[in-house]
């Protein structure tokens, strides 16, 4: 749910008990108003009264409220002295309405030439149901009109100053550190998302400078490692010359040469990628992948008749594709290095080429591996001692900096493909 | 033959210096910018070996420098640094080759082997070996004047162990040699042996022999 109807509902949702209350009270405040003006205007009425009766005596025959609002009733002495003046509501006929309606009856008591009379006085009260149906009706419209102002300013004011909140949010949804792009805000009066800008901003400015600098480590790291590599690889091959060596120490400085050499290719690959993730490879051309994958299997021919194996090749339409030709070549070697290497001895590897796709197929002893960590680095799944594990992961960064879809899948062989979505 | 190794890492230039000097070349060194243009202002060498990395100074001027005062020597750069870059800027400077760090001491041989055969003799000079002799412009081997048909990597296997012939040739050198770069993880070189029992076999009559120095790698005894 997005914010602006999240603070709409909840608005909604106070607003409900609120106005309710408030009405309740403002009903009572209302009533105890109207009752003071009423009670003032009887009280007013008796001074009338009694003004009148000592000039018109006969208005004290009035009994009952057949023809006026008063009535008057003689009363002991006794009874006035002990009289309490009072007002209270009452129900009384009205002949328009045709029904008993609520009345206000102020009884007082008065004096009149020695005789005692006790005084009425009615005056027709407020009808408290239609009171409140009123109050209801008029509180249920001012409600719906609120909520509909609410939601209009929500939707349409809140949309507008929240413009440069969704703008920024869009952009971070699809940010990619390791793309070269930039992210932009849209300026605001708004100190909090002036705020949210500038950390954004901020964020991903320190993001990209350490991503830079690893990536830059990894590099500088690895071109420090060539010379005392190189150094200690020529120290032995030197020593090995120069020196009268058992068959058993000639061994031992030679596995010592391998590990050097293992070490080196470990040490170029991650160069490789690195630069391959530093953008070095900006030179592009049309590569012809069918010529391509036909040098690489004549380049593998002897490894492969010494692993009795045989490369197959089936090729339905060549596929022309805009991009680095070393990286093409390093792509393509890999797949089929890692099919050669992996796959069992004495049984075929089947290269497809058709329209956008090449894919590479072999047998193995090893069942279905999980894409997911194939293609990350340093995960070996062979026990082979000599694979860098990091030949796929280059293959991967190199297919995703073309746009190339690289995956894997288990069908009886491993098959790798390759997924051209537009031919370049 | 003189050579000028211009290298700051003082173990690295031992190395090279040693195994140069088996190779009975006269060697000069120089591990620093300063030291390396004067020398090469004073005297000739045939061939320079070129750090590009100098602490006090880009390698790449040195290089500017000789080709400015119209010098012909041939020129390898060695760096630790390799970058696709530098190689292009070095080649379009005039430099003969690019070797990258780390390399194997038969490469540098086959290297500066190769640069010096091509400015001293354009290339023309046959190879004498005992009874062998091998024209490396057009590829072809002639043993007691029959000529020998080798493939490619028969060819290139012969020529890396000729170029360091009375070495230890190791089959992780050869094999990146003659098979590339990529060639690398494959689980083993054995795969090398059937290229070189076939070369045995077609050079049977000639005055070398190619010897397997306990499975480490090979070595060209001439007889």
């Amino acid at each position: 749910m997005k914010l602006l109807n999240h603070t709409s509902k909840y608005l909604s949702l106070v607003l409900l008990p609120i106005i309710t209350i408030w009405a309740i009270a403002f009903y009572y405040a209302m009533l105890d108003e109207i009752y003071d003006s009423l009670d003032d205007g009887l009280e007013n009425q008796k001074i009338l009264l009694l003004k009148r009766a000592s000039e018109d005596p006969s208005i004290l025959e009035h009994q009952d409220f057949d023809k006026h609002v008063y009535a008057f009733k003689p009363i002991s002495t006794y009874t006035y002295e002990n009289f309490k003046e009072s007002y209270r509501d009452t129900l009384m006929y009205m002949h328009n309405e045709d029904d008993f309606e609520p009345v206000r009856i102020y009884e007082s008591t008065m004096q009149q030439n020695g005789n005692h009379y006790k005084l009425k006085i009615i005056t027709s009260m407020v009808e408290e149901d239609d009171l409140i149906q009123d109050l209801v009706k008029y509180l249920v419209g001012l409600y719906v009109l609120m909520v509909i102002i609410i939601l209009f300013l929500n939707n349409f004011m809140l949309r507008k100053i929240w413009k440069p909140f969704y703008h920024s949010i869009s952009q971070l949804k699809t940010f990619k550190i390791e793309k070269d792009e930039q992210i932009t805000t849209q300026s605001t009066a708004i100190d909090e998302f002036q705020l949210l800008n500038e950390t954004i901003i901020k964020l991903i400015k320190k993001s990209k400078d350490s991503y830079t600098e690893q990536k830059q480590f990894i590099e500088n790291a690895s071109h420090e490692l060539q010379t005392p590599l190189a150094i200690s690889i020529n120290k032995l091959e030197l020593f090995l010359e120069n020196h009268p060596l058992s068959e058993l120490q000639t061994k031992e400085l030679a596995s010592i040469l391998d590990n050097l050499g293992r070490l080196t290719r470990l040490n170029k690959s991650l160069l490789l990628l690195s630069k391959i993730e530093n953008q070095q490879f900006t030179e592009e051309e049309l590569v012809d992948f069918m010529e391509l994958t036909q040098d690489i299997i004549s380049d593998f021919d002897d490894l492969a008749t010494h692993r009795n194996t045989s490369i197959h090749l089936e090729v339905k339409n060549s596929i022309h594709y805009r991009m680095n030709k070393d990286l093409a070549i390093v792509l393509l070697t890999n797949l089929i290095k890692n099919a050669l290497v992996h796959g069992k001895s004495d049984t075929e590897i089947r290269i497809q080429i058709d329209q956008n796709s090449w894919s590479i197929s072999n047998t193995s002893d090893s069942e279905v591996m999980n894409q997911k960590l194939l293609f990350s680095r340093f995960k070996k799944i062979s026990t082979n001692k000599k694979s860098t594990g990091l030949g796929l992961a280059i293959s991967k960064a190199i297919a995703d900096k073309y746009n190339l879809n690289l995956s894997y899948q288990f069908d009886e062989l491993h098959i790798f493909r390759l997924q051209f979505f537009t031919e370049r | 033959m003189k050579v000028l190794i211009i290298e700051d890492e003082p173990e690295m230039l031992d190395n090279m210096r040693r195994t140069l000097e088996r190779e009975h070349y006269q060697v000069e060194t120089a591990s620093d910018y300063e030291t390396a243009s004067n020398k090469m202002g004073v005297y000739e060498y045939d061939c320079i070996l070129l750090d590009i990395t100098l602490p006090d100074g880009d390698g790449l001027e040195l290089l500017k420098q000789l080709k400015n005062n119209g010098k012909n020597e041939g020129v390898i750069i060695v760096s630790a640094k390799d970058s696709l870059d530098d190689r292009l800027k070095g080649l379009n400077l005039g430099a003969d080759d690019y070797l990258p760090k780390p390399f194997h001491m038969a490469e540098l041989h086959a290297r500066v082997n190769a640069v010096l055969r091509r400015l001293n003799f354009k290339g023309q000079q046959l190879l004498e070996l005992g009874n062998v002799s091998i024209n490396p412009e057009n590829r072809e081997v002639v043993v007691d004047n029959t000529p020998i048909d080798l493939n490619r990597k028969e060819y290139d296997i012969l020529m890396y162990l000729v170029t360091n012939k009375n070495r230890l040739v190791t089959k992780a050198a050869l094999a990146e040699h003659v098979w590339g770069d990529h060639i690398d993880q494959s689980d083993s070189f054995d795969f090398i042996y059937s290229q070189i029992k076939n070369l045995r076999k077609k050079m049977e009559h000639s005055s070398f022999t190619i010897e397997a120095v306990y499975g480490v790698g090979y070595k060209l005894n001439l007889d």
